[in-house]
């Protein structure tokens, strides 16, 4: 999967939020192969040191770190936000979220888009949250961004993929993109239906650390990425509406 | 003289940002900070200068989804 100039042998990118444990963190991303995890900025008190804490934790791991601006709601957050992230993680790789919709976390296109084009010009790598708009697409590849990442449905929603034709749709748009199916997912089906569909990659977070037993969960998503991309480029065989027998009839006995 | 420090109420003697940090207690840490909602990348910490009333924002790494 390439990243801009980075080709990644895993497809899945874990979120690093909601762990019962920061032990079980670290296994989770050890079990789930993913070469890239998620992280954010906050506040930080004096003396509090909660950030180089988490920071060593993630450093242990060697995986890439990809900074998130969670909870931007504008474009001058959002950008303030990346640039912050830029100098603590050392990195110009961002996540650029510009929410426009408190309920649904759906994107703000338009914020996006401006966001977008301020931070690649100042020299950003933006893998942008999206949805599956492919006039919104458009405007983002224009601006500079190579890494779109729809949602599947609301963050947090375990809901899987919403508008499988609209992803399909933009999949055949973007042939040569980079597309990373992000938010949404649930289960380890909606992982590999992203896969079968042709998608890159898949970041998912909660579906992992809200799991029962997330280390077994990283696995399994680990599985159906593989699986999933493996049958998409098995071409799969298309939906039809009416049977058609798998055992031939040629030499049937005939006892009627 | 008084300003906000991540949104609270803080007293601060120092005049640059840089010696504001040091005298609040932070350390090395990584860290990133906002003058006015604007970044202050760490090299310009020393030449930022504080006046009554600014803003200032501290973030660290913190989990993410």
């Amino acid at each position: 999967m390439r990243i801009y100039d980075e080709i990644l042998s895993s497809r899945l990118m874990l979120g690093t939020a909601r762990y019962p444990s920061p032990e079980i963190l670290q296994e989770a991303i050890v079990a789930s192969g993913a070469e890239i995890v998620t992280v954010s900025l906050r506040r930080e008190a004096a003396g509090e040191r909660a950030g180089q804490k988490f920071w060593d934790i993630i450093r242990e791991t060697g995986v890439r770190v990809l900074p998130n601006t969670a909870g931007c709601h504008s474009v001058r957050e959002a950008v303030t936000t990346a640039r912050m992230a830029r100098e603590v993680f050392g990195t110009t790789l961002v996540k650029l979220e510009v929410i426009g919709d408190a309920d649904t976390l759906q994107p703000d296109l338009f914020g996006l888009v401006e966001a977008t084009r301020i931070l690649t010009e100042d020299g950003f790598q933006v893998l942008a949250y999206t949805t599956e708009d492919l006039v919104a697409a458009d405007r983002l590849v224009e601006a500079g961004c190579q890494v779109l990442m729809p949602w599947g449905s609301p963050i947090g929603s375990a809901r899987g993929l919403n508008n499988v034709y609209g992803l399909r749709a933009m999949r055949a748009r973007f042939p040569d993109l980079t597309l990373i199916v992000d938010a949404g997912i649930g289960v380890p089906s909606h992982a590999a239906q992203a896969m079968e569909l042709g998608y890159d990659g898949v970041l998912l977070s909660s579906a992992v650390a809200l799991a029962g037993d997330p280390v077994a969960m990283a696995r399994a998503f680990k599985l159906s990425v593989e699986a999933g991309r493996i049958a998409f480029g098995a071409d799969p065989l298309q939906p039809r509406d009416m049977a058609e027998p798998s055992t031939p009839l040629l030499g049937r006995a005939a006892f009627a | 003289m008084k300003i906000l420090l991540n949104g609270e109420p803080a007293e601060v003697a120092a005049a640059t940002l840089a010696a504001a940090l040091d005298e609040l207690g932070y350390g090395e840490g990584p860290f990133a900070t906002a003058l006015n909602r604007d970044f202050v990348p760490a090299g310009e910490r020393p030449q930022t200068r504080l006046t009554e009333g600014d803003a200032i924002e501290i973030i660290a790494p913190m989990q993410g989804g």
